[in-house]
Formats: C-alpha cells, structure tokens, sequence
C-alpha cells in the first residue's frame, strides 16, 4: 500500500533521512518510534507530499507520487491526524467534516452529513456537531480531526504524534478512540507516537528510527522483548523504566 | 480668514455648489474604480508573494517595491505625460484610475500578503493533506480566515486611495481638489478660498470618517475577540489543573 525506496531527504545541509525502505502493507497498522529528531514525522511526511524526498521513490496504492499528480493522489488514498489537530477553526464541526467530501470527493451535502455523523459518533461526539473547534478541550478537538481523516474514507491514515500536544488527562480518550479503529477497521495506519503501551496493543509492526535510518524493525513481540539492536533496547531502558 | 465669515465668499460657493459636486462624483468615480483596481491587483500580487513559488514572488517583490518606492504623483505623470507624448495617450481620469489602482494595489498586495502570513503553517498543511490544491486551500481555508485580519488594514488603504485622487490636479483632472483650486484661482470665482477649501474638506471628511470608523471597530472587535479567545484557553487550561 505504501513503499518508500531509497528515500533520502535533506533540510539544506542537514540529511534528515538517510536511504529509508519500508512497506506498509494494506490494512497493516505501522508504529514508527524512536527519539526525537530521528526523522520519524519526515518519513510520515514524505507519504502524503508534504515533504518531498530529495532522492527516491514514494509509492501509494502502486502508483508512484510525483509533483504532478500528488494532489490527486494524495486525495484518493491517503488521510493525515496531525499533532496539533489542525482543525479549521472559522468552520464548526459540522463544516470540518463535510468540507473535502463535498468540495473534492464530489459527495453531496447530505450525504456527506450522514457519514459526518456516523463517524462524529465512532469518535463520541455527535453532541458537538455545530460549535466550534475553539471551544473543544484538546482530546476533542484531536477525536474530531480523526473523524474528519475518516469521512475521506482513503484507505490510508497517517497520524503524526497525534496525542504529544495533549494535556496527560485527554491522552488516553485519543488512544481509546485510534485502538477501536485498529481493531474494527481495515484502515492502513501509520502512527508516530511515543506511548509506547499503545504502540505495542495495536501495532502490526514497529519501526525504530534513529538518525534518519531505519535501524530496528519487528513485531511488537520482538521489538520490546528482545531487540537486536543494542540502540533501542538503551532507548526503551530510558523509556520504560518509570 | 475673513472670507471664511464673508457672506459673499459663502454664496459664491452656494452658487456653484453644482460645481463642487461634479468634482465630488468625479473623486468617487476615480476612487471606486481605482479602489476595484487595486483590490485585484493586491489579491492577485499578495497570492503571488505568498505561493512559496520563486519567480511569482520575485516578480510581486519588484512591483510592491518599485511602487512603494517612487512617488505618486510622479507615477501619475509617467502614465499620462509620458504616454501622451509617446503618441499613446489615454484620458485624464483613465490615467488617474490606473496610477491610483496600481500605487495602492501595490499596498492592498503587502495588507493581503500580511493576513495570509498570518495564519498557522498547519492549516496549509490540513489543506494539503486533504488533497485541496492551492487556490482551493486559499478559497476555502486561508482567506476565510485571513479576511478579518487584512479588512481593517484595507479599508484604511481605501481612505488613503480616496484622498489620494486629489493627485488627478497635476495632470488636469476634474476631481474636487483640482476643481476647488480652479474654483478659489478662478477670474470670476476667485477669492472664496477659505469656504471653498472648508467644503471640499467636508466632502472628503464624509466619506473616510465613516470609513476609518469602520476599520477601527473592526479591529478592536477583533482584538477583543481575542483576548477572548486566550482568556478561554487559559480558563480551559486552570479549570484542567484543578481537576487534576
């Protein structure tokens, strides 16, 4: 569903990703972690053009993305739950959700309601289908973006860092609400966090990123029981020790 | 002074108040298509300034900075000397609406380039993460939002395009400065300088008083929405520090 060949990306002189390979398969839920700084949003970033690789391949539903058809691509297959939500705040709720479905995906306004709705209930809050985003507290605001990348019903949703912004108390809503669309949904998901208990619950498989290389890969079984790499069994020492 | 308590000077103006009122058009006529003008160009240049493209934004950078940068009223004589004389003239009031438009289309395209800067890097990114291209990531999502921070800076551009027209005089116009100062020069309306420059003062003053009002209400509403809007996400943040 997605493959990266060979991507190397650079940030003027700083090389940020250094000759990345991966496949996500369909319906596969990929964990991308590792420290800050390791290039784990870049790699996430690449897979909808919002970075574009210096050197190499990103491939999307077989098709290989390139300046030209990016926009069409991207809008077929792929969805994004950003780290700060990102909702558009001069629309309610409503408006968030309905938006790309009836400017992009030609849907119309009714319809696109009911799936707005449909989806506003999956994530809890068919109560806040008319207010605006500002007045939601942060775990909301993030449940609502999740709706929103699911009323574009693509078959890929990237979530980058989607619950690092959030107050410790709404964490857990999110999570709550991205474990039910991991397990109940055919969605291929990649997630950069750094929970890593939720990472090992719904992960198909666990990428370790460091330095813009992709050094440790495997099932969450392997990852946190017995890693190869001497790097992350230190990395995950520092991180699950308290 | 004394004309300004002269019964004669105040009927002079009374009788040609037909005059001062055709002048009056003329400065609305100039500014309203010169404002249309400017309104476009400052869209177009400002989207330009901000497509993160390298040539459009070059190209917005040397307009912007060559207008702002010269004087308009040698602008005005440019177009309307310059062109005459190479044998393309074109009229009084077309040369004052096109040096006019494109002096403040010039402004209008930094007011505009401003608010779309504005707003969070993010909402870009949404935009492009859903698939909307740029002039739909524009219409959509950042002028909507941009629209309540550009309008107080524009609307204070258009109270200085319309006492800009007062430029039209170098180049002949029939606008009300150039007809006023005719009028108070003139051989048989001569001398009723202070009641007629107090007309024509009075005539500018209707038209840009209600219109600064405008762009100052706007702005303080907008400031004061804000603040709103921090007080709420501090309340937010104490009210979750409490739970905790």
């Amino acid at each position: 569903m997605i493959k990266l060949e060979h991507v190397n990306k650079f940030f003027g002189d700083l090389h940020v990703l250094k000759d990345v390979n991966l496949h996500v398969k369909e319906g596969e839920k990929m964990v991308i972690i590792g420290p800050s700084g390791s290039g784990k949003s870049t790699t996430v970033r690449c897979m909808n053009y919002l970075e574009v690789p210096t050197s190499g391949k990103v491939i999307i539903d077989g098709e290989e993305m390139t300046a030209r058809n990016h926009i069409k691509l991207v809008r077929r297959t792929t969805s994004m739950v950003f780290q700060q939500f990102n909702l558009y705040p001069h629309l309610d709720v409503m408006r968030n959700l309905t938006l790309a479905p009836i400017k992009l995906h030609g849907v119309s306004q009714k319809e696109a309601e009911e799936t707005a709705m449909h989806y506003l209930n999956v994530v809890g809050l068919t109560d806040k289908a008319h207010v605006y985003p500002a007045t939601l507290s942060g775990g909301q605001q993030q449940r609502i973006a999740i709706a929103r990348a699911l009323c574009a019903k693509t078959k890929i949703i990237l979530f980058d860092e989607p619950t690092s912004a959030l107050d410790p108390e709404t964490i857990q809503e999110v999570l709550d609400v991205m474990v039910k669309l991991a397990s109940e949904s055919n969605i291929t998901m990649v997630i950069v966090t750094h929970e890593m208990g939720f990472a090992r619950e719904v992960a198909d498989r666990i990428v370790f990123m460091e330095d813009g290389m992709i050094i440790e890969e495997g099932t969450p079984e392997h990852f946190f029981s017995h890693p190869d790499n001497e790097r992350v069994q230190q990395f995950l020492g520092k991180i699950l020790r308290h | 002074m004394e004309t300004l308590i002269s019964l004669d000077a105040w009927t002079k103006v009374w009788t040609f108040k037909s005059t001062f009122l055709l002048g009056f058009l003329t400065t609305l006529e100039t500014a309203l298509f010169a404002v249309m003008l400017s309104l476009c160009l400052g869209l177009l240049f400002g989207l330009m300034s901000t497509s993160g493209r390298k040539l459009p934004a070059a190209i917005a950078r040397v307009y912007v900075e060559f207008i702002q940068n010269t004087p308009l009223l040698l602008q005005i004589c440019f177009l309307y000397y310059a062109m005459s004389f190479s044998g393309h003239s074109i009229s009084i009031l077309a040369s004052g609406i096109i040096s006019i438009g494109v002096y403040h289309g010039a402004y209008m395209s930094e007011v505009i380039r401003a608010g779309i800067q504005s707003i969070p890097r993010g909402q870009f990114e949404a935009a492009k993460s859903q698939g909307f291209n740029y002039v739909g990531t524009m219409y959509y999502i950042i002028l909507p939002q941009s629209i309540k921070i550009i309008l107080p800076p524009m609307v204070n551009q258009v109270v200085n395009l319309i006492k800009n027209t007062s430029c039209l005089y170098i180049i002949g116009g029939s606008d009300l400065i150039s007809i006023t100062y005719s009028f108070v020069t003139g051989a048989n309306t001569g001398g009723a300088h202070g009641p007629a420059y107090l007309v024509s003062g009075i005539l500018f003053f209707i038209i840009c008083f209600p219109l600064s009002m405008l762009a100052s209400t706007w702005e303080n509403n907008l400031k004061k929405r804000e603040r709103l809007t921090v007080d709420k996400a501090k309340a937010q943040t104490v009210e979750a520090q409490e739970d905790l």
